[in-house]
C-alpha cells in the first residue's frame, strides 16, 4: 500500500486543458435544442462501436480515457449499453457483417441522441472503401452529427471532436 | 535443392527469412501434413488462390514453420470443383483457415471436414466466391440470413449467455457464446468475421507501393509488424536489398511497438482485478512512448513508418540518443509497478492459475508469440531465425510453462524489458548509410515472404505479384491460432473472469477478420 500511495503522490496530476470545439468537424446542422444540451451537454454518456475498423483507433480512444485526457473530469463516461448512451462514437468502415448491429445499436440508443464518427475510414470509408464486404464511411447506415478524421485521430482530437457535437452549433 | 527436414523437393525464395517453395499434388498433401507433424513444424498459415487466369485452376497453400525456415507449399486444384484432402485432423489450427477459404474462394476439403462457415455471415451468398478473379469487385451480393449453427449445450441448469458483436467495452466487434452452470463457464463457442472489409481482395487492386499502408492497417496495434513482413516480401519478390542502416531502425520501430502494447495491457489487467492504479499508470506511461514516437517517427503508433525498401525516416544521433534516455526513467517506472502487481495479494489472487493453457495443448494448437511462450511453446522468430538487425544483439528467448494468466503478465513485463535492452543496443550501432533503396518491378510470378515476431506473435505476408500489381497476399495474423485456444483457457472458469482472460491474450479481431 505504501508504494501505491507514494507512486500516485510521485506522480501527481498529469491531466492537460481539454480542446475547445471545432464547428468545422461538424456534419449535420445541429439537432438538438440548446436547451437540451444545456442540460444534458456535460453529463454525456457515451457508447463506443467498432463497426470494422483496424483498431488503430480504438487505441487512441483507449488512450484519451488515460490520465492525460481525463474525460470523466469533463462529466464524459463510456458506458456499457446503447440503452445508457447519448452519444455513439463509430468506428471503422461499416462492415458489412456489422451493418445489421450498427442499426439496431443505433435503435436501441434512446432519442435524443448524437453520432460522432472516428477516423478516416468513419469520415469516407478510408483505405477500404466500399466493397462487397464494405460500406464505406459511417454517415451511409446512420446519420451522423460530427465526423473527425485522422488514421487515427489523436485522443485530443477525438475529445474535441466529441465536445463539438455536445455544444450548440453556430450554423 | 532437398530440404533437410523433409523428402521434398524445393526452390529457395529469395528474401530476408529463409524461405522454400514446394509444389505437391492434392493426393500427397495429408502424408506431408502428418511427416511435418511429426517433425514438430508448426502450421503457420493455410490460404487459397485463383490461378485461373494463369492457365491453371485454383491452389491451395500451406505455410509450414521449420528449423530451416519457412515452407510455402502449394496444391494445384482443379479448375472445376476444387477440392483438396483436409488436414484439421493433423493440424487443427487449420479448422478456421480451412473454412475461411472456402467461404472466400469455394476452395473445399473433402467430406468430413467441418462444412460450417466462418468468415461468411449474411453479406454474400454461398455461392459466390469474393476472391475469385472474376468477381465484380463493384458488386453488392444482397444480404440473406445468417443462420449460423452454434452448438448447443444441453443439461440440467445449463444456460447460454450470447455476448456481442457489440461489446460492453472499447474493443472490437465479435459474438461470444457461453454455456454456463451458475458462473462457471461449461463451453465458449466464438463468432469472428464481423469485421470483414475485404482486405484481401482490396490488395489484389492495388500496386506494390500502395499496398504497404493497406498493409499496415490489417491490424493497426501491430502495424509496424505488417509493415515490415509487407516491405519483407516486397523485397524479397522485388530483388531488393534495405540498407542496414534502414533494417537496425526498423528494430527500433518493431520493439517500440511491442513495448507500448504490452503497457497498455498491463494497465487494463490491473484495471479487470479491481487495481484501477495500474491502469492510470500504465496509461501514462504508454502515453509518453506514444508522444514521444511521434516526435521522433511522425507518428504515434508509428504507421507507414516502414516502407518496401527501407524505412520512411531517418533517426538522428541526438534523438536517438533522447529515447534511451525516456526508455530508461520508465524502465524504473515500469520496475517499481512490478513489484506493486507482484506484491499486490488481491491481484495475483486473480492471476494465479486463471485461464489456463498447458503446454501439450498449446503445441498441439499452434500457439505462438508471447502466449505460446508463456505456455511453453520455445519459439520466437527473432531468436530462431536471426537476421539483421536482431543478429548480433541474442534476443533473450522469454518463457514460462504454467499458461495462465499471471504467466502471460510476467512474461509481458519480462518482453518490455528485454526490448528496452534491444533498442539501447540497436540506437548504440545504427549503422551509416541510406535509409531506403529504390523497388524494382517483380518479374511477372515472383514471389515473396514477409514473416515479423510481432508483439502478439508471428504475422506472415504471403506475396505473388504481377509485374509492379499484386497477384495474391495472404496477411496472416497470428490471432488465427490463438482465438480457438481461448475457448480452451476459460473452461472451468468463472465467467467474471473471462474479460481477464481474454485480455491477457488481447486478439485481433480484425487481423483474423481480414
Amino acid at each position: 500500500m505504501y508504494q501505491i500511495l507514494k507512486q500516485i503522490a510521485k506522480t501527481g496530476i498529469v491531466t492537460e486543458r481539454a480542446p475547445e470545439p471545432d464547428d468545422a468537424l461538424r456534419v449535420a446542422a445541429q439537432r438538438l435544442g440548446e436547451i437540451i444540451l444545456k442540460h444534458f451537454g456535460r453529463a454525456l454518456a457515451i457508447r463506443h462501436v467498432d463497426a470494422g475498423s483496424c483498431n488503430g483507433c480504438e487505441l487512441e480512444i483507449h488512450a484519451m480515457n488515460s490520465p492525460f485526457y481525463n474525460p470523466e473530469q469533463l462529466g464524459i463516461k463510456f458506458v456499457a449499453s446503447p440503452r445508457h448512451a447519448d452519444l455513439l462514437l463509430v468506428t471503422g468502415p461499416v462492415s458489412r457483417n456489422m451493418e445489421t448491429a450498427l442499426r439496431r445499436t443505433w435503435e436501441a440508443t434512446p432519442d435524443p441522441k448524437l453520432v460522432v464518427a472516428i477516423g478516416d475510414c468513419g469520415c469516407t470509408g478510408g483505405i477500404f472503401g466500399e466493397s462487397y464486404a464494405s460500406c464505406g464511411r459511417v454517415s451511409n447506415v446512420i446519420p451522423v452529427d460530427v465526423a473527425v478524421p485522422g488514421c487515427p485521430p489523436t485522443p485530443a482530437a477525438i475529445l474535441q471532436g466529441i465536445l463539438t457535437a455536445i455544444e450548440p452549433g453556430k450554423r | 535443392m532437398k530440404l533437410k527436414e523433409l523428402p521434398i523437393e524445393v526452390e529457395p525464395l529469395a528474401g530476408a527469412m529463409p524461405a522454400f517453395r514446394a509444389s505437391v499434388p492434392a493426393t500427397g498433401l495429408r502424408e506431408l501434413c502428418a511427416q511435418a507433424r511429426a517433425r514438430k513444424a508448426r502450421l503457420v498459415a493455410l490460404w487459397g488462390s485463383d490461378e485461373t487466369r494463369r492457365g491453371a485452376g485454383y491452389a491451395l497453400h500451406l505455410g509450414l514453420a521449420l528449423p530451416s525456415g519457412l515452407l510455402w507449399v502449394s496444391v494445384p486444384l482443379a479448375r472445376k470443383d476444387p477440392r483438396y484432402p483436409g488436414i484439421a485432423d493433423i493440424y487443427p489450427a487449420a479448422n478456421r483457415m480451412q473454412r475461411a477459404c472456402a467461404d472466400l474462394l469455394g476452395v473445399r476439403p473433402d467430406e468430413g471436414a467441418d462444412p460450417r462457415k466462418w468468415l461468411r455471415h449474411g453479406a454474400w451468398p454461398g455461392n459466390v466466391f469474393p476472391l475469385r478473379k472474376d468477381f465484380d469487385s463493384g458488386a453488392r451480393p444482397a444480404h440473406e440470413p445468417d443462420r449460423y449453427p452454434f452448438v448447443a449445450v444441453a443439461g440440467e441448469g445449463v444456460h447460454e449467455i450470447p455476448v456481442g458483436p457489440v461489446h460492453a467495452g472499447t474493443i472490437e466487434p465479435g459474438h461470444f457464446r457461453f454455456s454456463v452452470v451458475g458462473e462457471k463457464i461449461l463451453r465458449l463457442e466464438e463468432r469472428l468475421g464481423y469485421t470483414h472489409k475485404g482486405i484481401e481482395k482490396r490488395f489484389e487492386s492495388m500496386t506494390l507501393e500502395e499496398g504497404a499502408k493497406l498493409a499496415g492497417r490489417v491490424s493497426g496495434d501491430s502495424t509496424v509488424a505488417y509493415a515490415w513482413a509487407y516491405a519483407m516480401a516486397v523485397e524479397g519478390a522485388t530483388g531488393a536489398e534495405p540498407p542496414r542502416r534502414a533494417l537496425a531502425l526498423r528494430g527500433i520501430l518493431l520493439e517500440l511497438e511491442r513495448i507500448a502494447n504490452h503497457l497498455g495491457d498491463l494497465g487494463y489487467l490491473g484495471n479487470d482485478v479491481a487495481l484501477s492504479f495500474g491502469f492510470f499508470q500504465f496509461w501514462r506511461l504508454k502515453e509518453e512512448l506514444l508522444r514521444t514516437n511521434a516526435r521522433l517517427f511522425g507518428h504515434r503508433y508509428l504507421m507507414d513508418a516502414v516502407v518496401p525498401g527501407g524505412v520512411a525516416r531517418d533517426l538522428e544521433r541526438a534523438e536517438a540518443e533522447g529515447l534511451v534516455q525516456v526508455l530508461e526513467a520508465m524502465r524504473r517506472e515500469v520496475a517499481t509497478l512490478q513489484s506493486i502487481y507482484d506484491e499486490h495479494a488481491g491481484a495475483q489472487d486473480r492471476f494465479i492459475m486463471t485461464g489456463q493453457v498447458l503446454p501439450e495443448l498449446a503445441e498441439r494448437m499452434g500457439l505462438n508469440g508471447f502466449a505460446g511462450r508463456a505456455s511453453g511453446v520455445k519459439h520466437d522468430l527473432r531468436v530462431d531465425y536471426p537476421i539483421p538487425p536482431y543478429q548480433q544483439l541474442d534476443p533473450l528467448l522469454i518463457s514460462h510453462t504454467r499458461g495462465d494468466v499471471s504467466a502471460r503478465v510476467s512474461m509481458r513485463f519480462a518482453e518490455v524489458f528485454e526490448s528496452m535492452r534491444l533498442i539501447e543496443a540497436l540506437v548504440q550501432e545504427v549503422p551509416p548509410g541510406e535509409i531506403r533503396a529504390p523497388i524494382a518491378k517483380a518479374r511477372s510470378g515472383a514471389c515473396g515472404i514477409g514473416w515479423i515476431e510481432g508483439w502478439r506473435g508471428e504475422v506472415l505476408i504471403a506475396l505473388e505479384a504481377e509485374g509492379d500489381r499484386i497477384h495474391r497476399l495472404h496477411p496472416h495474423d497470428p490471432s488465427w491460432q490463438s482465438w480457438p485456444l481461448l475457448e480452451h483457457a476459460v473452461h472451468g472458469n468463472i465467467v467474471p473472469d473471462f474479460p481477464l482472460i481474454n485480455k491477457s491474450f488481447n486478439l485481433s479481431y480484425s487481423g483474423q477478420d481480414l
